[in-house]
């Protein structure tokens, strides 16, 4: 993997800091609406970034090692 | 709960037998030439594929004393208790990016430990004894806290006195000295199956009993409103407090001796980063057991101990047989941890201690030999600590140890990706980090926010990333001098490999 596309690829890792800025920047989700299924937005929000991740994972994945 | 519960006690042992079985078992599978090998007893052989490394590092990561602290901490306080869900989703871009790199390093090198890592290169005994020092204390707390959570349930099946923990405790340390990585790994498969079955029943089936999510929520804020503290959103004055304490954990997270063995022990690089997509499922399961802190409110259980609120929820809403089942899975998920600590602590000892001043020509069967003496003397030392020192004493260490592992990073990360730093200035970026954050958190009375200020403007903050932002500082100021007043930095020592 070092040594495939090392530009292309270290472009990519910026797509990995998606997660970080999505939730450590608390002012986006403190909210109880829109509630779903019973869980205020606080909730929902945070749980809905752990298949965010792993998507954003998963295509760098396919992008550098495939 | 003063009587024991027959039916809930019959399913704990039952399980608990099991795995005392598989523990010793444990040893024979996927068997070597031989365990007298430091790579073996320590690392598994460093042949762990996807799905082990999957449940190991699940079941190693995810502790018994998480099961029991994150509802207890929803339950006292509300959202900010949820900072564990953000931290362990954040964790893993960082996993996916930096653990293959250092895991190419440790497996090209033979290093065991971060230690060796740190000492591979830069060639600074200093160094290396400063990040072996801090995994090992950081670590010993944290072993205890698995014993509270293991006596939180052995306290909630109606079992008396200490002799419970001790027997367990002794149980576990045989099989580990006898089987080595070997023995959680295997164990963890059925603690980590036990642990979903557990969550998902509970998180399916109690909201049922009290009305549904939304009735939880309603009652959990109504319960924090009564109280006058806590919430079921973030006050204002959390929201860097909640930022900065799941950042912070997410960097130090994975510099724990018990993580970096979990890494250390995988196949290939490509295991790590499948496994950062894998891996996440069970920060689901985390979030998940989280909402027991809110249903403990809704329940409106009667408990003196935050810690208690899993255990109460479990025997108030279960059948006996299912709640001894859960209690089952929360004590065996204290094995697992437990062992991987044990072993983590044991290598850094081996290797970064003993090989480096006491017996610089030992081999491998010797290193295996002193590991597996230091993982008895390790786990009898957090067993006392447990029994004769007050929990609130493993409970503040633990907290110290989170900050002080976190100022390990830049002498096991930097190094990956630059060559300008030399080991001096990252000892004095260390040094500040410990000993200043540590200074902080005691001024503040072991809290692990501290408040500071800008005029009018106050900012909650994580003391363990705030010493890491000083250490930082400290390392660059402190190279740039060295770089100013001196010869370039010694040559690197890539090729020398500590066998």
């Amino acid at each position: 993997m070092e040594d495939r596309a090392p530009r292309r690829r270290s472009w990519l890792l910026l797509l990995l800091l998606l997660p970080y800025i999505g939730l450590l920047w608390v002012p986006f989700y403190n909210f109880r609406e829109p509630v779903l299924f019973g869980l205020p937005f606080f909730y929902w929000y945070q749980f809905a970034w752990i298949p965010l991740t792993i998507l954003v994972t998963w295509l760098l994945y396919r992008v550098t090692h495939d | 709960m003063t009587n024991a519960d027959p039916i809930a006690l019959s399913v704990l042992i039952f399980f608990f037998a099991l795995v005392t079985v598989m523990g010793f078992v444990a040893a024979r599978w996927r068997r070597p030439k031989t365990l007298a090998h430091i790579d073996e007893w320590g690392l598994g052989g460093r042949q762990f594929g996807t799905w082990i490394t999957w449940f190991l590092i699940g079941g190693d990561f995810y502790t018994a004393y998480t099961v029991i602290a994150v509802p207890a901490l929803v339950y006292s306080v509300g959202a900010y208790g949820f900072f564990a869900l953000p931290y362990t989703i954040i964790v893993y871009p960082f996993v996916f990016a930096v653990m293959p790199v250092l895991w190419k390093v440790a497996k090209d090198r033979g290093y065991v430990t971060a230690a060796d890592v740190v000492h591979g290169q830069y060639g600074s005994r200093a160094l290396e004894l400063a990040v072996a020092v801090t995994g090992v204390i950081a670590t010993m707390p944290y072993i205890a806290l698995q014993l509270v959570g293991m006596a939180a349930v052995i306290k909630a099946v109606g079992l008396q006195g200490d002799w419970p923990l001790i027997a367990a405790f002794i149980i576990l340390a045989l099989y580990t000295y006898s089987s080595g990585l070997r023995a959680p790994a295997l164990i963890a498969f059925v603690k980590d199956i036990m642990i979903y079955i557990v969550v998902l029943v509970a998180v399916i089936y109690i909201p049922t009993q009290l009305g549904g999510y939304g009735a939880i929520f309603e009652a959990a804020d109504a319960a924090f409103k009564a109280k006058g503290s806590g919430g079921i959103l973030l006050g204002p004055h959390q929201y860097t407090a909640y930022a900065t304490l799941a950042f912070g954990s997410a960097l130090a997270a994975f510099m724990y001796p018990h993580t970096l063995t979990g890494i250390f022990a995988t196949k290939s690089a490509d295991t790590i980063r499948k496994n950062a997509m894998l891996l996440p499922a069970y920060t689901l399961l985390l979030g998940l057991l989280a909402m027991l802190g809110y249903m403990g409110l809704a329940a409106h259980l009667n408990i003196s101990s935050a810690n208690d609120v899993v255990p109460a929820l479990f025997t108030a809403m279960f059948p006996s047989w299912f709640a001894g089942f859960a209690f089952a899975a929360v004590a065996i998920g204290a094995l697992v941890p437990a062992a991987v600590m044990s072993i983590g602590a044991a290598n850094l000892f081996t290797r970064n201690f003993w090989k480096a001043y006491v017996n610089p020509d030992i081999g491998h069967e010797g290193e295996a030999q002193v590991a597996k003496v230091a993982s008895l003397v390790v786990k009898a030392g957090a067993l006392l600590v447990i029994i004769y020192l007050p929990t609130q004493f493993a409970l503040d260490l633990q907290l110290l140890g989170g900050l002080w592992i976190l100022q390990t990073f830049p002498a096991v990360v930097f190094a990956l990706y630059t060559g300008a730093l030399r080991a001096n200035a990252l000892l004095a970026g260390w040094a500040v980090g410990f000993i200043g954050g540590t200074a902080i958190a005691w001024s503040d009375g072991l809290k692990p926010l501290h408040e500071t200020g800008f005029g009018n403007y106050k900012l909650s903050l994580y003391v363990g990333l705030l010493a890491l932002v000083a250490n930082i500082v400290t390392v660059l100021v402190v190279n740039a001098a060295l770089a100013l007043s001196t010869r370039p930095p010694a040559q690197r020592s890539s090729p020398h490999i500590p066998s």
